[in-house]
């Protein structure tokens, strides 16, 4: 199949960039989008114009590096599922594609559709962890956690750190990334020590760089490759409560 | 900064307090519309309901809170929203948000906005007068009066339909900041909110509908037929 | 050069507790003066630099990547072996040295893989007060489950993203240091060069990948941490932009290259569907453990699987192995498939797979525990295939995946060049000519947690050298030359994009030194791939400017590393003229087309020391001496 694809194409982080229209022809169905771009790009390489720059690595979904906005939607029209896991089979011959970055004020454009998405790191940074220093630590079973936490938590630590809930959120909020991480180490013993000051300095440092207020839209748990919850949005709005009240 | 601002400086700080106080103003309407539906039972009860309202010193004490947070609700309200029209400087080109989020949630400014309108409108046209007026009115002949004019009515049916919209989303969207909505409690919550955003307009709703019927529509049908 | 693999002497099951009490520590005052330069922030990067850094050493760690959380480890999904005995089968750190001694088909080091056994308890309780969230019971304890090739429930496990779990726990531990000042972390920048001083390796220089600039670090010591070579088949399970090129430059700087020909082929990946397939999926190993693997007993049946009934079906790993059956290990089960599909048995439309059937395990257990077990990997099975596994069997086919060679380090995973330490899949060290499954974890986290903070200082506290700044001659020189190489890549603006040629390189990898290697097919390899080197530097074409970010640049720079370490793995594979683990050699098969050793000629490390550019590399060998695990020709029948 052959599809129109409207590309936004910016050189670098402070020039102004524009879209461009590229055409993809004989695409197969079985082809993933990236695998499209990258017939895409061959042909830019082959002509001598420089290929459209998107990040990516594991191509399976687990690694969280690409990410863009196809048609509107974040990581385009499927449900659970990663840029690169979008295969072909859902557009059909003819279709017009737009293909946009993460747009968000804490998300500045690198280049084409690759953006910074350091913040994330910096939030890590501040709270996103657990001070075990290396050894002088208990054995594995010394502590048991119920099942239910343990699943409820890993669905929560499930998170990829791809952005798309950010760039879905029509406030370019990121709390569904800051409150998986709250809301895993909440649920385990082993978070229990550091609860309170984890909570409040992932929300400053979440708010000093920039993303937005909640207003419940609940946009980002729709396109959230890894299908992360709101409740865990509860869960951190409860353990700043708790934080903050206690 | 001390911690209490640093509270509300803070994102989830802001939102739990339109959170507070948006309930607050639920709490409100519940007694208030169960208050106006007495305008069924006759003027004398209405109005003696009415000064009940003015004269109580519990209720004139409330009123300040209820003030308060018909302040600090859309104030916050406000800044909030100014807050996160900053966060996306370049907007997409195709931004398909409606594919992921209900119609109420988008746009609970401008449902907000039209709430806050209607107040305006609506204090001015009876809170106004029952407070400050050197010749007390009687609320009941306020009620008629209102609701005798089309333009006036219909105004209100349509102020609640957008209130209605409002708490369609708000009302379960203070639970979540408020973190007391999970998977098991979602549909519970849902189920309470269709009493605000469903039977308490509908509720409101039937004074303009009854009055405006009574005063203008029967008399005009009942003219026509006399011929 | 005699190699010394420094193991230190004494029982098996002292030398590691030995050898910590006789090495050398820094005074803890001392340790903010010793700089040390990770490169990579994967499993084993990302581990390494948070325990330096808790130690108190001053630690610079950078990745090409634009976070640590995106390190190749991520996308490790079966477990992580531990001999913790929780499941109380039997197993112990004796046993987990033996299997994995025996799995390695004793071409690995007894005293390394010792010492692997001996910390690999640790590493599951570390990642456990990190809040990992590993699978429990019902009682809240810790969940194990039995992965290919091992007869005891040994692996730990996060549903089907272990690695993910534990390198998000790594990096949360490298985060707390990069907060606290103590790591200064650098992200989207390229080590290109290894700069070396009077003999010791005292820093890199690194492309940012930004701006194009060359940027030199200095250090006491250097780790390279950098993951594995597989893509030097092009295609593979490993991420996109796994690459040889930092042990590469460390090996033309005279770190010695060894077992480059052990390459691991997992049995169980979703097929190529298509000449534009950019990458393999893998699924992981644990599916082995309720699937059954089978072809059509005839010949170009091309029936859907459910028209074929049981009896003309060949479960041909059980009829096979019937004690090990479906769990044989990896080169074992990846060999069979490819013999199955060259005797016209394959399935689906490239005839190259076989079926993974989970009908019997449905009925037998139910789709509830499937889908708690599995649910992912088969959700990610449909997403690509649009195939539901709840209904119809699996097609998998053998894609390469690890890479148990790796630099030459000793027992203090030190490289040949004093300073240089490499850890994790970038090192030869534990796994002999064939990894066993969910042990790579381990290993990687084992030499970041608890060996390298130990042996490091061993050799800080000793080197006697003068303070170097990143700004001395040296790392100017290599600098210039880096920014050289660059230049050349973009000037030769050819007709040939760096993926054909990459995917030219993979052919012949794949078909000559892929999976069933041959004497003349390795001479070919040796012929064709200079050739196509050639042909790079004449053909290759990089459009953009190396001033910014330019994948495109960046790609051509580790496939013309690429085309030279293939070469390497070729004369290797030539060179060993036995088979073992995951280099098979078809000369060299029993009658049952088992690996056919010949430890009295090959029980060594080839370990190649780079002679000049024109030169072939010259062959030290490091003898293997097995004093605890005797030679037995392996059998998993
Ligand atoms: C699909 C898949 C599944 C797997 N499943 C399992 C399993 O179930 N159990 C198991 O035990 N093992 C498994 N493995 C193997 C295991 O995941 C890897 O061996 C291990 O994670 C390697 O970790 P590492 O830290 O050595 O390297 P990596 O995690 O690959 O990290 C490499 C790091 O080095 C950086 N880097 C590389 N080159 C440079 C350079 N030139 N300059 C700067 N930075 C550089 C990268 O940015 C990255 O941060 C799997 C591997 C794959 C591919
Ligand atoms: C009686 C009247 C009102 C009631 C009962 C009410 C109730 C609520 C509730 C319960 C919420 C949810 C709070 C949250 O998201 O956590 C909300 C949100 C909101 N209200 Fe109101 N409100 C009223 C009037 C107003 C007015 C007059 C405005 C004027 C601007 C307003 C503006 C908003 C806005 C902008 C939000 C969304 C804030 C956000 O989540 O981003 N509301 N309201
Ligand atoms: C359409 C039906 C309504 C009628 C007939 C009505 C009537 C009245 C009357 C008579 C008063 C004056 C004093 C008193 O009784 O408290 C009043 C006050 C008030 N009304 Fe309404 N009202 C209606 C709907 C609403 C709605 C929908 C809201 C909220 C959005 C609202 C908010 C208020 C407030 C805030 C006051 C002043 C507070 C107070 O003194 O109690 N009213 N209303
Ligand atoms: S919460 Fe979901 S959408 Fe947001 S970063 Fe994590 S995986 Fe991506
Ligand atoms: S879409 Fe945005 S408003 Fe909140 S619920 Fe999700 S972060
Ligand atoms: S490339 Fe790793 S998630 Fe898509």
């Amino acid at each position: 199949m052959n599809l129109t694809l409207h590309v936004w194409r910016q050189k670098n982080a402070s020039s102004a960039g524009a879209f461009k229209t590229y055409s993809a022809t004989n695409v197969s169905p079985d082809m993933s989008f990236l695998e499209m771009l990258d017939v895409v790009n061959a042909g830019l390489v082959k002509k001598g114009e420089e290929p459209i720059a998107f990040d990516h690595d594991c191509r399976e979904g687990i690694c969280g590096s690409c990410g863009m906005m196809i048609n509107g939607r974040a990581h385009g029209p499927g449900r659970g599922a990663a840029t690169c896991q979008l295969h072909m089979r859902s557009f059909k011959d003819g279709d017009t594609v737009v293909i946009e970055p993460w747009r968000a004020k804490p998300f500045p454009v690198i280049k084409d559709l690759i953006v910074d998405r350091s913040a994330f790191d910096r939030i890590m940074e501040a709270g996103g962890y657990v001070s075990a220093k290396t050894g002088g630590i208990p054995d594995g079973n010394a502590v048991p956690v119920p099942k239910p936490d343990a699943d409820e938590a890993f669905d929560a630590a499930a998170c990829i750190g791809c952005g798309a809930c950010v760039a879905a959120c029509p406030n370019s909020s990121a709390m569904l990334f800051v409150s998986a991480k709250v809301s895993h180490l909440a649920l385990l013993p082993q978070g229990q020590v550091e609860r309170k000051e984890r909570v409040l300095r992932m929300v400053e440092q979440m708010d000093e760089e920039g993303f937005g207020n909640c207003s419940n839209n609940y946009a980002c748990e729709a396109e959230c490759p890894k299908e992360i919850s709101v409740t865990h949005i509860a869960r951190m709005n409860r353990e700043y409560l708790r934080a903050k009240l206690t | 900064m001390t911690s209490l601002a640093a509270f509300y400086n803070s994102s989830v700080g802001k939102k739990v307090l339109m959170s507070l106080t948006g309930l607050f103003l639920c709490t409100f309407l519940v007694e208030h519309v169960v208050g106006n539906l007495l305008v069924f039972k006759g003027p004398e009860v209405f109005n003696a309901y009415s000064e009940f309202m003015v004269a109580n010193p519990v209720i004139r004490t409330v009123e300040f809170i209820l003030f308060a947070a018909l302040f600090i609700h859309p104030f916050f309200g406000f800044v909030v929203w100014l807050q996160n029209r900053r966060t996306r400087p370049q907007d997409y080109r195709v931004y398909r948000l409606k594919d992921n989020t209900p119609l109420a949630a988008r746009h609970t400014m401008f449902t907000g906005s039209v709430v806050l309108f209607f107040l305006v409108v609506h204090l001015r046209m009876f809170f106004i007068p029952t407070r400050f007026a050197e010749v007390k009115p009687s609320s009941y002949a306020l009620v008629q009066e209102a609701f005798s004019n089309a333009w006036y009515t219909g105004f209100y049916i349509v102020a609640l339909v957008i209130l209605g919209y409002h708490l369609r989303h708000g009302f379960q969207s203070a639970f979540q900041t408020l973190g007391l909505r999970n998977k098991q409690y979602a549909g519970l919550i849902d189920l309470v909110a269709a009493v605000f955003w469903l039977v308490i307009p509908l509720g409101f709703a039937t004074i303009p509908v009854y009055f405006y019927y009574f005063q203008r529509l029967a008399p005009a049908v009942m003219a026509v037929g006399a011929h | 050069m005699k190699l010394e693999s420094n193991i230190p002497s004494g029982p098996i099951d002292k030398k590691w507790s030995n050898h910590r009490f006789s090495m050398k520590l820094v005074n803890p005052a001392n340790k903010r003066k010793y700089t040390v330069v990770v490169v990579g922030t994967g499993l084993a990067g990302a581990s390494a630099a948070a325990s330096l850094a808790e130690l108190g050493y001053n630690v610079i760690a950078l990745c090409y990547h634009e976070s640590p959380r995106r390190a190749h480890s991520i996308a490790a999904q079966g477990g992580i072996n531990a001999p913790k005995n929780y499941s109380n089968d039997g197993d112990s750190v004796y046993r987990l040295f033996y299997d994995t001694v025996k799995g390695g088909d004793y071409r690995a080091r007894e005293a390394n893989v010792y010492r692997l056994a001996e910390v690999s308890g640790s590493i599951i309780d570390q990642c456990v007060a990190q809040g990992v969230p590993f699978a429990r019971d019902y009682a809240g304890y810790l969940d194990n489950r039995s992965f290919g090739g091992a007869q005891v429930a040994r692996t730990f496990y996060a549903r089907g993203q272990t690695g993910q779990q534990l390198l998000l726990g790594a990096y949360s531990a490298l985060c707390r240091q990069i907060d606290a000042g103590k790591v200064k972390f650098f992200d989207r920048r390229e080590m290109l060069e290894l700069v070396v001083v009077d003999g010791q390796a005292r820093g890199i220089v690194a492309r940012n990948l930004r701006t194009g600039a060359m940027e030199s670090y200095a250090g006491e010591a250097v780790v390279l941490a950098t993951g594995g070579y597989g893509n030097v088949f092009y295609l593979s399970t490993n991420a996109k932009a796994s690459n040889a090129t930092a042990i590469w430059r460390a090996y033309k700087k005279g770190a010695f290259f060894a077992n480059p020909c052990y390459t691991q082929i997992h049995p169980t990946c979703i097929p190529v569907s298509g000449s534009h397939q950019s990458k393999l999926t893998l699924m992981s190993e644990s599916l082995r453990n309720d699937g059954r693997v089978w072809v059509p007993k005839r010949q170009g049946d091309t029936r859907k699987p459910a028209d074929i009934p049981e009896n003309e079906r060949d479960y041909y790993l059980e009829r096979l192995y019937p004690s090990f059956g479906n769990l044989v290990p990896r080169d074992v089960a990846s060999r069979r498939a490819k013999e199955m599909c060259d005797e016209g048995r394959g399935v689906g439309p490239t005839k190259l797979a076989v079926y993974l059937d989970f009908a019997e395990a449905l009925q037998r257990l139910g789709t509830e525990v499937i889908r708690e077990r599995y649910g992912n990997l088969f959700d990610m099975y449909k997403l690509i295939t649009a195939e539901d596994p709840y209904k119809t069997p699996m097609r998998i086919y053998p894609a390469i995946h690890y890479t148990m060679g790796g630099l030459w380090v000793d027992y203090n995973l030190m490289s040949t060049i004093p300073g240089l330490f490499v850890i994790g899949e970038a090192n030869f060290s534990d796994h002999g000519a064939n990894r066993l499954g969910a042990s790579a974890l381990m290993q990687g986290l084992a030499d970041g947690y608890f060996i390298l903070p130990y042996t490091i200082g061993d050799y800080l506290s000793t080197m006697k050298s003068k303070p170097v700044k990143n700004d001395a001659p040296e790392f100017k020189a290599e600098e210039r030359s880096v920014d050289d190489r660059v230049r050349k890549i973009l000037k030769v603006n050819g007709s040939r994009t760096v993926d054909e040629i990459h995917r030219d390189l993979g052919k012949i990898m794949w078909d000559d030194v892929g999976m069933a290697r041959n004497a003349k097919g390795l001479r070919n390899a040796l012929e064709k791939i200079p050739e196509l080197r050639k042909q790079f530097w004449e053909e290759v074409k990089v459009t953009g400017s190396g001033s910014d970010l330019n994948m495109e640049l960046e790609k051509a720079g580790r496939v013309a590393d690429f085309l030279e370490l293939g070469e390497l793995v070729a004369r290797d594979a030539l060179h060993r003229d036995e088979s073992c683990g995951g280099h098979f050699r078809e000369e060299y098969q029993t009658d049952e087309g088992e690996a056919k050793r010949n430890d009295k000629k090959f029980a060594y490390v080839a370990a190649w020391e780079f002679a000049g550019e024109k030169k072939a590399p010259r062959l030290n060998q490091e003898k293997l001496v097995f004093e605890e695990v005797h030679l037995t020709q392996r059998s998993y029948k």
